[in-house]
């Protein structure tokens, strides 16, 4: 096979084709027409309660290939990884390898209920415990959670320690420090937990630097709150000097670890400071994501702050696992019993198909997305044109001169097959774009890509009404989001 | 975007950095967001505003814009207590993107410190930190 170039191979891979329209389920079948039958009764008749009879669900009447079409058609308008890159910065929309699944899906893990007893349970209460085990070799902290079920949930979490191990120490706190690259979420969850946060401007560079901290830091600041890698996409160097200044008056690191995916097996939290950090494992780890479906956020802590941790916790006794709920100084439950256990099985199996390459995978997202940044820098605005980490942050300034903003070239990238990227975030930047190809993308994509934006910003010069117009390609033009703001029509 | 030239900035009300804009009428002050802020924050879909009664000091966040791209803080130009607030914002938050200095008022304060109001920018200052 010739090698060609991929300028000369090019085509944009987002094309229309046949898409089928779909009424919703209820407006569609017909009287008594059924796709399943309910088992013969074997319990005995037994009169009710007139007060607990009523009129049933308003159940559609829909035969199985009604469904199976409906469900099939409506996948046909979506757009997931499994069908083309999914560059959405901070999001870390990685490939969900399939043997996750096959997994999750062992009757074993299945079919296990939560009221098993530990005696019954010893399969899943060794998964947690390997678990929690593996994600401290990862980030370097010793004490692990599984209960939380997001990211923020994790935070919260993670304030919550604060909290309790501030209290325990006699001194209760109520500030926390929060710069402006940090996640969006953070300052909600340190609300939550009473303190009131404090914005933080990032330096010149990008970066925190630990003078700025120092001016701000005092003995009612409970700690900080720091996104590394920042939302920027760039390493907090100065982490280390930062935690220094923190901890010199008595507060406390939280690292968001949503952007772990820079640093798997490269940077260990515990060396640099940190004290509390939470893990995505739907975004890191590859356990399914967006959708509302259900996530994963465990918490990590240093030995110190292991009395503080959710109970109840998996303990290993000998060969045998069981719950263990005696810890005074906890902050309690935050989940119904262990978090989501589906999910966690999909982390598991992700970990040790990956083993030792877990390094490589962050090594390769951090390749892909200074690849994306080299490429584009020319034809895109790089307000930080450094070495950047997993994801790369461009702005629509060279655009703006013929009146074309992120959001348009964000919706023409639909055009050409691509999901856009994050758009508008992180606040500090203007007209934020911010693309994180993660370490799943082959060259020959990342090219496509490349091509695809700079095909773009030559669109945004030469007709710029074309990205106004866009999207075409998909099932539906631009939509009006103004309009379903501000008038949601929540019907289904 | 609206290009500097375009934007709408009244000689009747005076500026913040933070792009609010404040009228006086007596001691009780209409407080608002600048032309240049709607623009930037673009369609907005949602005020949230302070009670009447409550206080707050020059500089302290008093609500929250939301629009399409992002929710924004609302920073109090004076400080003082609460006397009026546009309720009208609740339905038809698209105000303060069609008239920010018109239907798109926020809110309406008893000013505590008159010397705060003459410390605001002018027309002319606001528009050259705009340039800057």
């Amino acid at each position: 096979m010739s090698h060609t170039s991929s300028e000369t191979t090019w085509m944009p891979t987002g094309t229309t084709g046949l898409i089928f329209n779909e009424p919703l389920l209820w407006e569609q079948g017909a009287e008594g027409r059924c796709g399943m039958s309910v088992p013969e009764s074997d319990v005995l008749m037994s009169p009710l309660d007139s007060e607990l009879v009523g009129d049933g669900p308003d159940w559609p009447n829909l035969s199985e290939l009604d469904v199976v079409r409906h469900f099939t058609r409506l996948s046909q308008w979506n757009f997931g990884v499994d069908s083309n890159m999914y560059p959405l910065g901070s999001c870390t929309m990685k490939y969900n390898p399939k043997i996750n699944e096959r997994q999750a899906a062992l009757p074993g893990f299945a079919g296990s209920h939560p009221l098993l007893p530990e005696s019954l349970s010893q399969g899943a209460l060794k998964l947690l415990y390997d678990l929690e085990r593996y994600l401290a070799e990862v980030t370097g902290l010793p004490a692990i959670s599984l209960q939380p079920a997001a990211g923020s949930h994790g935070e919260l979490t993670g304030m919550l320690i604060f909290a309790a191990y501030h209290k325990a120490q006699g001194k209760p706190r109520h500030k926390v420090l929060i710069p402006d690259t940090a996640h969006g979420t953070n300052p909600a969850s340190a609300a939550l937990c009473g303190f009131k946060s404090i914005p933080l401007a990032s330096g010149e560079d990008g970066i925190l630097t630990p003078e700025m901290v120092d001016e701000l830091m005092d003995e009612d600041t409970a700690g900080i709150m720091i996104t590394n890698p920042n939302t920027l996409g760039l390493f907090e160097n100065n982490i280390k000097e930062v935690a220094e200044v923190i901890h010199a008056k008595g507060g406390l690191i939280y690292g968001d670890g949503a952007n772990m995916n820079a640093v798997m097996g490269i940077v260990n939290m515990a060396d640099v400071g940190v004290d509390v950090l939470h893990l995505n494992l739907h975004k890191t780890f590859s356990t399914p994501h967006g959708g509302g479906g259900p996530g994963a956020g465990p918490v990590c802590v240093t030995e110190a702050l292991r009395p503080f941790l959710p109970v109840p916790r998996v303990v290993k006794e000998g060969d045998t696992y069981r719950w263990d709920e005696d810890y005074p100084q906890s902050v309690g439950k935050v989940h119904a019993f262990y978090g989501n256990f589906g999910v966690l099985v999909r982390a598991y199996s992700y970990v040790l198909s990956m083993g030792p390459f877990l390094k490589k995978a962050s090594q390769l997202a951090v390749l892909n997305a200074n690849y994306i940044k080299e490429s584009l820098k020319e034809v895109f605005h790089l307000p930080f044109d450094r070495v950047c980490m997993h994801e790369c942050v461009f702005t629509d300034k060279y655009q703006e001169q013929h009146k074309v903003a992120t959001l348009d070239m964000a919706k023409r990238l639909m055009d050409y097959g691509f999901h856009p990227p994050t758009v508008y975030f992180p606040l500090v930047v203007h007209g934020a774009i911010m693309i994180e190809p993660t370490e799943s993308e082959n060259k020959e994509t990342l090219d496509r890509f490349i091509a695809a934006m700079r095909a773009i910003a030559e669109e945004a010069r030469e007709h710029p009404d074309l990205l106004h117009q866009a999207p075409r390609n998909p099932k539906l033009g631009r939509l009006d989001e103004t309009l379903a703001a501000r008038k949601p029509c929540l019907c289904g | 975007m609206k290009e500097i030239n375009e934007l709408n900035l009244p000689e009747d009300v005076k500026y913040t950095d933070d792009h609010e804009w404040a009228k006086l009428d007596g001691d009780v002050a209409t407080i608002g967001i600048s032309d240049y802020a709607q623009d930037q924050l673009g369609d907005i879909v949602f005020v949230e505003l302070p009670e009447t009664g409550s206080t707050f000091d020059k500089g302290e966040e008093f609500g929250s814009v939301e629009s399409v791209k992002a929710v924004s803080e609302l920073y109090m130009p004076l400080g003082g207590e609460i006397v009026e607030i546009n309720a009208e914002l609740e339905d038809a938050p698209e105000q303060v993107n069609s008239a920010p200095y018109g239907g798109g008022w926020m809110v309406k304060i008893k000013i505590a410190d008159m010397a705060e109001f003459e410390a605001l920018m002018d027309k002319s200052a606001y528009l050259a930190s705009l340039e800057g």
